[in-house]
């Protein structure tokens, strides 16, 4: 914290403490601590642990909203704590709580697994026929800028587990797949290289998967990379109903175009400069 | 390794109250829920007291049990919840048709979502239900006589 900012507020930090070998159940520890403009929920836990409770737990990592391991319910909202202002949100008191929908490992460390386990049983990576191409790229596919923009919002995803916090289905059904296994699946669903839907339609077809959306659009709400999981669920149950009824065109994923230098150039360009290396 | 012990933080029935930003499209999924447990509950009860008919039961005849004018506004309740989930639920088809979402677009702060694009369908049905309400309240309150 610089020298120079000046303490503008007093506020009090409700923090959910739990500890899995001392405590039967998380209960609620209130820190007062002086807040300067700009100070973030992440600064505010940093001056906790450094001056007032050297035993609260948290996890983070890059400070920057990226790496999505932040993320917390702030005064009920979940959201990243590296990417939210303190006086942004409280005038007098802050709570702090570990995201609903994830079992609490310690403090405020939600046990993010079962999100990941439901991302992997959907496959999230590009599946292909020619498998050796993958694993061993001997060219490009093409994709045009369109078909890349039909995926990229769901690129942005950074797996916090903000969207299954606040997901109203996620409370009540523990199997729902949830908003960010979903989008992911239809972020790959869509990319012109990958030929996996008709694989991944087992699992987001299924009873716990994207009809259990109901669109409370909460995901998409507190999404801090406005990724959009609830557009993307629709979208995916929009594909799964025309593969149903057998109505989706078939398209076969984008063929690789030619390997390293290989291609033909267009007529009247100029060739390069011979290579130095 | 020892098995670390977890505190299950699941939100439960709660969870339909919690956790979010409440826009308007959180109100409208907890009402369509409760409507639709309503008309389901309501279901269940029309079969439980017609069946009574087969013990020579008849509660709904003319100055019979169910003309007490409790049970008119309780007629009224359902048919509401009858027009909220109906209207509601036609929107919903549409959108889960991946109609008036909207395409996906470069996320740019602030962020524009499919929310956003959806609101209008969602007020259109919500006032053909405040108009399928007040014609059918007109009638069911004996306002028409």
């Amino acid at each position: 914290m610089p020298e120079d900012s000046k303490t503008v507020r007093q506020i009090k930090f409700h923090v959910t403490r739990y500890n899995p070998e001392s405590d039967g159940a998380p209960y609620v520890k209130t820190y007062t601590i002086p807040v300067r403009e700009g100070m973030t929920v992440l600064d505010g836990l940093h001056y906790i642990k450094d001056n007032v409770d050297s035993t609260l737990a948290w996890r983070y990592s890059c400070r920057m909203g990226v790496c999505g391991s932040c993320g917390m319910l702030l005064n009920g909202q979940p959201t990243l704590a590296c990417n939210t202002q303190i006086l942004h949100i409280a005038k007098t008191d802050l709570t702090v709580a570990p995201l609903p929908n994830f079992d609490i490992i310690r403090d405020l460390v939600p046990d993010l697994l079962s999100m990941f386990d439901k991302h992997r049983s959907l496959k999230p990576y590009v599946v292909r026929a020619d498998e050796a191409e993958i694993n061993d790229p001997a060219g490009e596919f093409y994709q045009s800028p369109e078909e890349l923009e039909a995926y990229l919002q769901f690129t942005y995803c950074i797996k916090c587990g903000c969207c299954m916090a606040a997901c109203p289905t996620l409370a009540t059904d523990a199997r729902y797949l949830g908003p960010m296994p979903l989008a992911a699946a239809e972020r790959y669903n869509v990319d012109t290289r990958d030929d996996g839907r008709r694989q991944r339609n087992q699992q987001t077809g299924s009873a716990h998967g994207a009809f259990r959306c109901h669109y409370a659009g909460e995901c998409s709400r507190v999404c801090p990379k406005g990724v959009d999981p609830a557009k993307a669920i629709q979208l995916l149950k929009r594909k799964l109903v025309l593969d149903y009824l057998h109505l989706a065109r078939r398209k076969k994923p984008c063929q690789k175009l030619h390997g390293p230098g290989q291609g033909k150039p267009l007529p009247n360009i100029p060739a390069g400069p011979a290579k130095t290396v | 390794m020892a098995e670390i012990q977890r505190h299950d933080n699941r939100l439960g029935i709660w969870g339909w109250l919690g956790g979010g930003r409440w826009g308007i499209e959180r109100y409208a999924y907890i009402l369509h829920r409760l409507t639709g447990l309503g008309i389901l509950l309501y279901f269940l009860m029309h079969i439980v007291v017609t069946s009574l008919r087969a013990r020579g039961i008849y509660l709904w005849v003319e100055g019979g049990f169910f003309h007490r004018p409790i049970f008119k506004v309780g007629e009224f309740l359902v048919f509401a919840a009858f027009a909220y989930h109906a209207f509601n639920g036609v929107r919903l088809v549409l959108v889960e048709l991946g109609f008036a979402v909207g395409k996906p677009i470069e996320p740019v702060y602030p962020y524009k979502t499919s929310l956003n694009v959806q609101r209008p369908l969602l007020i259109v049905m919500m006032i053909l239900a405040a108009i399928f309400l007040a014609v059918g309240g007109y009638e069911f309150l004996g306002l028409a006589k």
